[in-house]
């Protein structure tokens, strides 16, 4: 199967439209952020994150009031994932770092509170870890006559734990009697817990409790990387391009990742350091793209010397273009999967990829050829023609003379 | 040509080989290969569960106690040396970023004393450095490199005495060590595999279990103010006023102690929890022998006075001495028999040389964990099967070809995580799913290259020749920009995001290998089987 055989489109014809729409969409992009901002998540800005998941609807107006009652500051409650997932984020402020400690017990005690029994005297089974079972359960089991070693009584504490935390349950059962078909649980074992224990209608999955300090640190090195990485790409291409190449390229990964950014805070979407792993990875990805092309042109350019250099470039562009579309299909592909079935923790990070990677394709064909070729069109006018240099032999000469054009 | 083709073949084959090894070794049950699999596959704390903390050492603390110690020697200096002086004290700071700027005051040195007390500091006080702040008046600043020696120390420590208590709590494989961009972030990593509820192990960690018996002076009296008016306003010397900790009682009590204490600490050989005659939970302990010889000749010459236990600048309880003890004594007033081991846990371990403060915590439930993996693995195969399904329908033969390949590629990166002990995270499964999808962009670019030359009317070996060999400098090329955004990501980031990084980095890296080396290998393989082939499936 071939879709696009030998096929001819004049690409630098649109190159006006698609500077006009990148101009449009960064206008868009800087106006939100002017307006909205950035949604940082708390690996940034700092604060308090508590996953929740809950047996049933979650009683999320309840939450925000209970919460809000015992933390300082800003309290902000809602649902993550589908429907299904009754998943609740739980977020606060957290200005200093001593109250890290401090607010992280107030959360957890203000939810059982109101959403347990802490004044029953009985473990919570939900939230309970392997330990407090082995504690709870020896003397009792002893008593009901089922006394066990203590290695039996880890390896049931185990066996309880590793049930309640696996698929469909998560960390949540809803009846002690689901704990019939664990291996090694009777009913006997059953009786003692329903005595020993009650069942709290949420677990706590997950807890973030980040300082404002790491927040700064974090937010520096993130902004330093990317920065390096720009500019180690733009050196590697300077090398083994014409300077001009390695401009064009960043320029046309900056505009991605800016534009991605700009979607981020359009759709109040957070960003948290995966998405800022996703936005290099983008960055990488679509300077790949790029060079296929632009190593395309070299190529043309040793090839034919009477064509314009506009033409060489678009005739590298419909060469490529099979290519191009094949590989950002495919991975955008592998993108989707992870964005459709990776779960809530990937899903800003998928969706930075698949949003940049559909920009990265528009750019690499309607920008970086564009910007190339309006540099030389420019300095052409101010001196002679271009001629550009074709390296005495095609194959070895790559290392030995990476620059191929010069005006 | 054809021996050249064999030994490429068996060279893929053994990595393949090595490969599988490393994921599963040699499993002789299912059970078996799911232990090794575990094994090898060393996964990350956010997809078993676990805690990830990062605390940072008050190094201020251990300055400030350092310019303690220097006010009292420089005190007896003085007097010994007969040098009058009106007050000798040191500034606060209550934060780490301030620790620098602790210096001792020293008020009113009589001028015609001036240079015997300059002498005297430059002698006695090497790494302290003498500034005068007026005719009478000095400034002593611990030396740059002796502060910076003591700061380091005191982490070291610290790192030291968190470990060696984590350590008894018997987790399987925590992790304690320095963490931060530099050393002047006095940072410490711990990360404890399957702790979902780290409230216990941070009181433990955070407890700096200074432990001083000392010798009560005078007390109790119901408040500080109560004690000072007591002594005319002023305490007399080489003492201070400790509170005793509360215990559920709003009366407080307030006892004048000596300023140096008999015992510390570092002189605890043991300790172990036990229960009094009333059954009330304590902490008992033995001291080292050099603290029993001091503790013996003390209490034989007090009888009669009376004995404070202040762990962490609290009194725990005040005894009469009744007679002679040696090596041995106890803190009383534990509410339950944890308290009373995690004490003696800490005690055993010794004490933090500063306190330390929470700047990060992230804890993963095993639930959740579980989930991840789950959803990691679904979305995996998800867009490796999709991605296999759509080269063989377009490529048709070399579609075959390029999933062999894939297919490889992931069995190669998985086996160099494995060999390499790397740590797989959940964005690390993220790297390896997107690797997938960029693996493929090799082969593409290949076969792309080859249905040009072969519309070209190149021969078929002509053609693949060709298409591998333009295809490779942009491969290259290509590969090596990802690489450059992996590293910096690598160097920037932390955790999770490493593992991104990480794996991403190894995929592409063997994706060269399988894209090139392999895809090549069986292509030459199927134009080998016949001499004169006339069309090739791509």
């Amino acid at each position: 199967m071939e879709l696009f055989k030998d096929i001819n489109f004049d690409f630098l014809r649109w190159k006006w439209w698609a500077l006009g729409l990148s101009g449009l969409l960064a206008v868009a992009s800087l106006a939100s952020f002017a307006v909205k901002g950035l949604n940082w998540g708390i690996d940034f800005r700092g604060g308090a994150l508590m996953m929740v998941k809950w047996q049933g609807e979650p009683p999320v107006n309840r939450i925000r009031t209970v919460i809000g009652e015992t933390v300082p500051g800003e309290v902000s409650v809602y649902e993550v994932g589908d429907f299904s997932s009754r998943e609740v984020a739980i977020g606060t402020e957290l200005r200093e770092e001593r109250q890290l400690n401090i607010d992280r017990d107030a959360m957890q005690k203000a939810l059982e509170a109101h959403f347990g029994q802490p004044g029953s005297g009985k473990l919570e089974f939900n939230n309970g870890s392997e330990q407090d079972l082995v504690e709870r359960l020896r003397d009792p089991l002893q008593r009901a006559g089922i006394g066990k070693s203590d290695q039996e009584l880890r390896a049931l504490a185990e066996a309880l734990v590793d049930f309640r935390n696996s698929p469909p349950r998560s960390g949540l059962i809803a009846s002690f009697d689901q704990l019939a078909q664990v291996p090694g649980v009777t009913a006997g074992v059953v009786e003692v817990l329903k005595q020993e224990s009650y069942l709290a209608p949420y677990a706590i999955r997950q807890v973030e409790m980040v300082g404002p300090k790491v927040g700064a640190e974090l937010r520096k090195r993130a902004l330093l990387a990317t920065l390096y990485a720009l500019a180690g790409m733009l050196v590697y291409i300077a090398f083994r391009f014409e300077w001009i190449y390695g401009v064009a390229a960043v320029l046309a990964v900056a505009h991605d990742a800016f534009l991605t950014v700009g979607l981020f805070s359009i759709l109040g979407k957070e960003i948290s350091l995966t998405v800022i792993a996703a936005l290099l990875t983008l960055v990488g990805y679509s300077m790949n793209d790029t060079i296929v092309i632009f190593d395309r042109v070299r190529e043309n350019l040793r090839l034919s010397r009477r064509e314009s250099l506009a033409q060489v470039v678009n005739r590298s562009l419909n060469q490529t273009f099979s290519r191009t579309i094949m590989t950002s299909g495919l991975t955008l592909l592998a993108v989707l999967a992870l964005y459709f079935f990776g779960g809530p923790v990937l899903n800003a990070f998928a969706f930075a990829l698949v949003v940049g990677f559909i920009i990265g394709v528009y750019s690499t064909v309607f920008i970086a050829g564009p910007v190339v070729l309006a540099w030389n069109e420019r300095s052409a006018r101010r001196q002679r023609p271009v001629a550009p240099q074709a390296p005495k032999q095609p194959d070895t000469a790559r290392k030995g003379q990476p620059k191929v054009l010069k005006s | 040509m054809q021996t050249k083709l064999k030994v490429r073949m068996a060279v893929i084959a053994a990595i393949l080989l090595l490969a599988v090894y490393g994921i599963i070794g040699l499993p002789r049950s299912a059970a078996d290969l799911r232990q090794n699999l575990s094994e090898n596959i060393r996964l990350g704390l956010d997809l078993k569960g676990g805690s990830h903390l990062v605390l940072q050492v008050q190094v201020q603390d251990a300055v400030k106690s350092e310019a303690e110690q220097t006010i009292e020697r420089l005190k007896d200096s003085l007097r010994r040396a007969g040098i009058d002086y009106a007050a000798i004290d040191r500034n606060d700071s209550a934060t780490v970023e301030e620790a620098d700027t602790i210096a001792v005051n020293v008020k009113g040195i009589p001028v015609d004393k001036t240079r015997e007390f300059r002498a005297l500091v430059a002698e006695n006080f090497p790494q302290w450095i003498l500034t005068p702040v007026g005719a009478a008046d000095y400034r002593m600043n611990m030396s740059p490199s002796e502060l910076l020696a003591l700061k380091r120390d005191t982490v070291q420590r610290s790192i030291q005495s968190i470990s060696t208590r984590i350590d008894e709590l018997g987790l399987t494989e925590p992790v304690v060590q320095q963490y931060g961009s530099s050393s002047e972030d006095y940072q410490i990593l711990v990360q404890l595999p399957g702790v979902d509820d780290p409230a216990r192990v941070k009181d433990i960690m955070q407890t700096t279990a200074q432990l001083e018996i000392t010798e009560v002076k005078d007390g109790p009296y119901p408040s500080r103010e109560a004690a000072l008016s007591q002594h005319g306003g002023i305490l007399p010397l080489n003492t201070e006023l400790v509170k005793m900790a509360s215990r559920g009682s709003p009366q407080e009590e307030w006892y004048l102690l000596n300023r140096i204490p008999v015992v510390r600490g570092t002189d605890v050989r043991n300790a172990r929890p036990g229960q009094d005659e009333f059954r009330k939970w304590e902490t008992s302990f033995t001291l080292s022998q050099d603290g029993a010889r001091r503790f013996g000749r003390f209490t034989e010459a007090n009888i009669g006075n009376r004995l404070a236990v202040v762990l962490d600048d609290q009194i725990r309880s005040v005894a009469v001495i009744q007679s002679r003890i040696d090596d041995s004594g106890r803190i009383t007033g534990q509410a339950n028999e944890q308290e009373a081991s995690d004490l003696a846990l800490v005690l055993r371990a010794g004490a933090l040389p500063a306190g330390i403060q929470f700047l990060e915590e992230r804890t993963i439930g095993p639930s959740l964990g579980a989930d991840s993996i789950r959803q990691g693995i679904v979305a995996g195969l998800a867009g490796l099967f999709a991605v296999m399904a759509i080269m063989i329908l377009y490529y048709k033969g070399a579609g075959v070809n390029a999933v062999i390949a894939l297919v490889l590629n992931t069995v190669l990166l998985l086996s160099v995580l494995a060999y390499f002990h790397a740590v797989l995270t959940l964005p690390g499964i993220a790297g390896v799913i997107l690797s997938i999808g960029m693996a493929v962009d090799a082969n593409i670019l290949i076969f792309e290259r080859i249905r040009e030359e072969l519309r070209a009317g190149k021969s078929i070996p002509a053609a693949v020749d060709t298409g591998f060999s333009k295809a490779w400098v942009t491969i290259v090329d290509s590969n090596v920009t990802t690489i450059i955004a992996c590293a910096f990501l690598f160097l920037f980031g932390e955790g999770p995001v490493r593992g991104f990084a990480v794996t991403l980095v190894i995929g592409l890296t063997a994706n060269v290998f399988t894209a090139v080396y392999v895809s090549r290998t069986i292509f030459d393989y199927l134009l080998s089987r016949k001499r004169q082939m006339t069309s090739l499936s791509i």
